[in-house]
């Protein structure tokens, strides 16, 4: 994002990670562990997802096919052949990128809209066979997954370790998108999502970015779902249908695409209020509809995305004419033709 | 005559091209009505199975508080969701063409999970019944056809037939065609373009509510009916061609016997049968089968 001021975050960077790294350490001490963990693996997944819909602009409705996926591999690998748990999340991350790769050489042949749908019936086609399998226990799941010990040696069954386990592995796969975001590999991407046919003529082979970021962003997904399932110590349908994905975009949305902070703010969000109503399924539905369409109608931007706007607005009113009339870049979101 | 052919019983499979007919009705007659609104608006209607829903509710309320039986239910509910179509484009919908149309799909999956949440909340998650309106049925030595289930895919196919027929064969499907083309173009010309918008939205919900009333008497009328139909007829709809009416009538009856047939042979995989379709249809013919890419 170039402005003509260095942004708010730019400006204050080492005192604004300082105070990240020191609130995620400390937090365990004050919210319940199990409550932030989840809300981690929600971020990751949530963070996964902007990176295809923010950062490639295609919108996918069907990542809980990687994370419900992953968290059926984890908890199989880890509970019947006895992996070691990081070694189990490893293998659901793989998996989810398998099925990543599989589904993104079919579903990035088309953009927009149509890309959407199709994410989607592959994530329900995956929900069928979750169901179907014999190996995911149908409607029970796989339950009572062991957490057992990290490499060996450090036990997972105290919440606080696990939370601090599960801290630094999520930290490091933001590191990561951070990281692919800003490389020239990044770079491409955003310039495909802006201009796909000035990208083609540049010599980029799009489709074979795609399909990386696709097989990348499903691996994250994964991440977060075999996470989720040794936190949890279970796999679930609920985590491999649709409404999963639903509430992935939810968190994006509500967040702000195309922002860092943006998933993690979405995730805190969303993952509350489903506690908040947690004893009514409908109200649930009804209140993250609503959302839905607060979002779209009033602040397209989300929490983050407002809050990014607003300090760059601010910034801009404290210096010369000349540099307060650029226009302030207005995000767009999964924009492929406008 | 034989009784059997490769193996399965005629009347199985009697049976189940029926049942698959019948669900080719619904997937028709919904992937019809997406057609049409993504054809002319360029949205992708989410809301498209809680308006489906929503039809089969206003069916069973008709008779459950003013006791007006079917036939009335078969006008009334579809002008009842049209119109509810109606107004959520004038209030919200229209104030998203100019953005990103992802936005528009967005909105409309909220409204159909404040829609579905709002009847689960009054009716919970059971079914309630609705009666048969022609009882009897065709008894052949093949098989026993309800008359109500051959009534529901002769009235779809009608309404399919007649859809069509406005849009490829008509003045006004002319201005529809040729506002998807070149919606400036047509509005020099002095066609009120926002408004005919608008009730092509209402008219493709409209044919949502009618599917739901159809509907209604074969399945219960239950809150979840919407959301499990919508994906598969997303699937339906990107296997026929996006946008393309005789693609989605050809799909929408096509995978419905193909799964009614997939019942039989091999049962656990007729849930699955036309999403791997799809896949295959993307792997060979990305556009759809009567698709353009564009």
């Amino acid at each position: 994002m170039t402005l003509a001021a260095p942004s708010f975050f730019e400006r204050h960077r080492t005192a604004l990670l300082t105070a990240g790294a020191l609130a995620l350490l400390a937090a365990p001490f004050v919210a319940y562990p199990i409550f932030l963990m989840k809300l981690m693996c929600f971020a990751l997944l949530a963070a996964s997802l902007n990176l295809m819909v923010g950062y490639v602009g295609l919108l996918s409705f069907g990542h809980a096919m990687f994370f419900g996926s992953a968290g059926y591999a984890t908890a199989h690998a880890v509970k019947v052949w006895g992996f070691d748990p990081a070694l189990g999340v490893l293998f659901g991350a793989a998996v989810a990128a398998a099925i990543g790769a599989t589904t993104g050489v079919l579903a990035i042949r088309r953009a927009g809209i149509a890309f959407s749908m199709i994410t989607l019936a592959c994530a329900q086609l995956v929900y069928f066979i979750a169901l179907r399998s014999p190996f995911t226990g149908g409607e029970d799941g796989i339950q009572n997954v062991p957490r057992g010990k990290l490499l060996g040696l450090l036990s997972l069954q105290d919440n606080l370790t696990l939370y601090y386990v599960v801290m630094v592995a999520v930290v490091a796969a933001f590191w990561l998108i951070w990281r692919v975001v800003h490389s020239p590999f990044g770079q491409v991407l955003t310039a495909i999502r802006d201009n796909e046919p000035r990208a083609i003529s540049l010599g980029y082979r799009v489709n074979r970015y795609k399909l990386l970021a696709f097989t990348l962003s499903a691996a994250l997904a994964g991440l977060a779902g075999g996470m989720k399932s040794i936190v949890f110590q279970i796999a679930t349908l609920t985590d491999v249908s649709w409404v999963t994905s639903g509430e992935a975009l939810l968190m994006g949305i509500v967040g702000g695409l195309q922002t860092m902070l943006g998933p993690v703010v979405g995730a805190m969000v969303v993952v509350t209020m489903a506690n908040q109503l947690s004893a009514f399924a409908e109200a649930v539905m009804i209140v993250q509809g609503t959302v839905f369409v607060l979002v779209v109608m009033l602040f397209r931007r989300g929490i983050v995305g407002e809050i990014n706007a607003f300090l760059a607005r601010r910034a801009r009113l404290g210096q010369t004419p000349e540099a307060a009339a650029v226009p302030p870049r207005t995000p767009r979101a999964g924009a492929v033709h406008d | 005559m034989p009784d059997t052919l490769f193996g399965f019983p005629l009347a199985a499979i009697a049976g189940q091209v029926l049942v698959g007919m019948i669900n080719g009705s619904l997937y028709a007659l919904m992937s019809l009505g997406l057609a049409i609104i993504f054809g002319l608006l360029r949205v992708v209607n989410f809301a498209h199975g809680a308006q489906y829903m929503l039809g089969a509710f206003v069916a069973w309320g008709l008779l459950e508080y003013l006791g007006l039986n079917y036939w009335w239910a078969l006008v009334l509910a579809p002008l009842v969701v049209g119109l509810s179509g109606v107004a959520l484009e004038r209030t919200l919908l229209r104030r998203l063409y100019h953005i990103d149309h992802v936005y528009a799909l967005l909105l409309t999956f909220g409204f159909a999970l404040i829609l579905e949440g709002l009847f689960r909340y009054k009716f919970g998650a059971t079914g309630q019944p609705y009666p048969n309106p022609i009882a009897g049925g065709l008894d052949t030595p093949m098989a026993f056809f309800p008359w109500y289930r051959l009534w529901v895919i002769a009235a779809s196919m009608g309404m399919c037939i007649l859809t069509w027929f406005v849009i490829e064969r008509t003045k006004l499907g002319s201005y529809l065609r040729a506002a998807t083309e070149n919606p400036n173009l047509v509005r020099t010309f002095g066609v009120r373009v926002p408004r005919m918008l608008m009730l092509t939205y209402g008219l493709g919900v409209a044919l949502a509510g009618f599917s739901g009333v159809m509907a209604a008497p074969i399945y219960q009328v239950n809150p979840l009916m919407g959301s499990q139909l919508i994906i598969v007829v997303f699937a339906v709809v990107v296997i026929g061609g996006m946008g393309s009416i005789v693609g989605a009538i050809v799909a929408g009856f096509g995978l419905g016997v193909l799964e009614g047939i997939t019942k039989l042979v091999y049962p656990d995989g007729a849930g699955m049968v036309v999403f791997v379709v799809m896949l295959i249809v993307l792997a060979v013919r990305p556009q759809g089968l009567f698709g353009s890419l564009r």
